[in-house]
């Protein structure tokens, strides 16, 4: 299998923002550590980030850090990409974490094809620009970071 | 029969030219025709216009059409009708116009269209947009109930060529596709091909809602008989899964709508087999699946086969998006293209949609939304006020 056949993560001008209240996420993201909120009342995990729980509507919310382990909850496969920023293909899926909630990521390191619900899922942090680095997700018996996008 | 009198009904609905690119024309110039054409087929002049909707510019379009003080409305798409209704049968006006349209705001294709790709912080990096929100709804449900390509293209045909048949369509005499056309279009965003997504385009429409008693209108009243409106939180910010629930943890986003529909049902008085006609919303081919089986027109995972079986096409027991829809009418843009739904199920209880007529049509739902944008709303519409 060649290398034009696994996805790849993006390597331009992704767009991206952030807020106060998401803060700790991309702080976690830099340094490698996939974030979330759990409820000190409840137990609850909440994603994306809020300023209060969405079950028991606490602001006692607590920053944790996931063991980026998951399964593939949904996939497609973009050959049309949004904008002229992205390159395609990639794969936008949503992700069950193990600790209990989903979350948006593109898939990596592995062929379109063998993309499947249920597929088990590992975060794999990229630096897509010297300012960015996103939770990427890849299949979980591939070993070692993803070959840069070049 | 309903607690109180009906009073209100659509009386007027107009659309503009439609097309890929309307050169010459702006959204402005396109809403003011289109005011023009509802008033007219409704027989009602503009100073009598008490009432307008037009989403973020109603404010801006009482002042330039100099309609103040008037009553203003806050919704969009189908939920524009049944707000505009509600103000007319309590005492809030006489006459609304709902008015919508876009030319313009389009034409470098090289991103997809700015109304599909809402930008937030958890979504915008992963390359979103609406193909693939509900690309993920799809693949859900073909994972759960084996729903194939094969269906999906079905759907796609069969809107298409409605569209192709229909002399105001963008893509009037494009076509007839079979299913085999479809999935050999170039691929989007797995498992949709190019023709299984909506179009974008330009174009604007309008209706008239009226108080009858008030009014000696030139045409048969169109009369709301029921609606509901079910949200699942904002479009595009969320992963949009299948099995999102709220507190009630029943209906979840997969079949958003059901709520809707079985509100819209005890409103009306009326059961699923007394609709004549099926305008649903097309953003993409597997919605309409979603939405037979989201307003209990099939059981849940028998989509596929029920569209397989003929049952959507022009002439089958559930006729649906009689005009070509979003794929092939017309999609300009957030909001003409909802509100389009609700005008062409005016044509067909009229008797006025032509070549795609469903013969004694009185009974037309309609819909707007889909579970890739988390809500779903629908409408119906009979000639009688039952």
């Amino acid at each position: 299998m060649t290398s034009e056949h696994i996805l790849q993560p993006q390597s331009g001008r992704v767009p991206h923002a952030e807020s106060p209240i998401s803060a700790p996420f991309w702080e976690g993201c830099a340094k490698h550590e996939l974030r979330y909120q759990r409820c000190a009342d409840c137990g609850q995990a909440t994603f994306p980030p809020s300023e209060h729980c969405r079950f028991c509507l606490s602001f006692r919310l607590d920053w944790m850090a996931s063991v980026g382990l998951g399964e593939i909850y949904s996939w497609t496969v973009v050959h049309r990409p949004v904008t002229a920023e992205f390159a395609p293909p990639y794969a936008p899926a949503i992700v069950q974490l193990r600790e209990g909630y989903q979350l948006l990521t593109n898939m990596i390191g592995v062929a379109a094809d063998e993309l499947r619900v249920g597929l088990g899922v590992r975060v794999e942090f990229c630096s897509v620009n010297p300012d960015l680095t996103l939770p990427y997700f890849t299949k979980l018996d591939v070993a070692g970071p993803a070959a840069p996008a070049d | 029969m309903s607690a109180r009198k009906r009073t209100a009904a659509i009386v007027g609905v107009y659309n503009t030219r439609q097309g890929r690119r309307l050169d010459g024309e702006t959204s402005r110039s396109l809403a003011l025709e289109a005011v023009r054409g509802a008033l007219d087929d409704a027989g009602i002049e503009l100073d009598s216009v008490d009432g307008i909707t037009s989403g973020e510019l109603s404010t801006t379009l009482i002042y330039d059409l100099r309609l103040g003080p008037a009553w203003q409305g806050f919704g969009f798409g189908l939920g524009m009708i049944t707000e505009a209704a509600a103000a007319i049968e309590n005492g809030l006006a006489e006459a609304v116009v709902l008015v919508a349209a876009q030319a313009g705001e389009y034409r470098e294709h090289e991103a997809t269209a700015p109304w599909t790709r809402p930008e937030n912080e958890f979504v915008a990096s992963w390359g979103m947009f609406t193909a693939a929100e509900f690309a993920l709804i799809a693949r859900r449900h073909m994972h759960a109930y084996g729903t194939t390509r094969e269906q999906l293209s079905i759907v796609a045909a069969t809107i298409r060529n409605n569209g192709a048949r229909n002399p105001e369509a963008v893509y009037y005499q494009r076509g007839p596709f079979v299913p085999d056309d479809i999935t050999a279009s170039r691929p989007i965003a797995d498992p949709f091909h190019l023709l299984d997504c909506a179009t974008t385009s330009e174009g604007g429409c309008a209706l008239v809602v009226a108080n009858v008693e008030k009014f000696d209108v030139a045409r048969p009243p169109v009369y709301v008989l029921g609606s509901g409106f079910d949200f699942y939180g904002p479009s595009y910010q969320h992963p949009p899964a299948w099995d999102l629930t709220g507190r009630s943890e029943t209906d979840p986003n997969g079949v958003v709508g059901r709520r809707a529909a079985d509100l819209a049902f005890a409103h009306a008085g009326l059961d699923r087999d007394e609709v004549d006609v099926l305008e649903l919303y097309d953003p993409f081919s597997f919605e309409i699946i979603r939405q037979l089986e989201a307003f209990r027109f099939c059981p849940d995972g028998d989509g596929g086969p029920f569209v397989a079986d003929g049952h959507i096409a022009i002439d089958g027991s559930h006729p649906v998006t009689t005009d070509g829809g979003t794929m092939s009418f017309s999609h300009a843009g957030t909001n003409p293209q909802m509100m389009q739904r609700a005008i062409r199920a005016v044509q067909q209880v009229r008797g006025n949609a032509g070549p795609l007529q469903v013969p004694d049509a009185h009974i037309a739902l309609c819909s707007n939304g889909g579970a890739g944008a988390m809500f779903t709303t629908v409408l119906l519409l009979g000639d009688q006020p039952r």
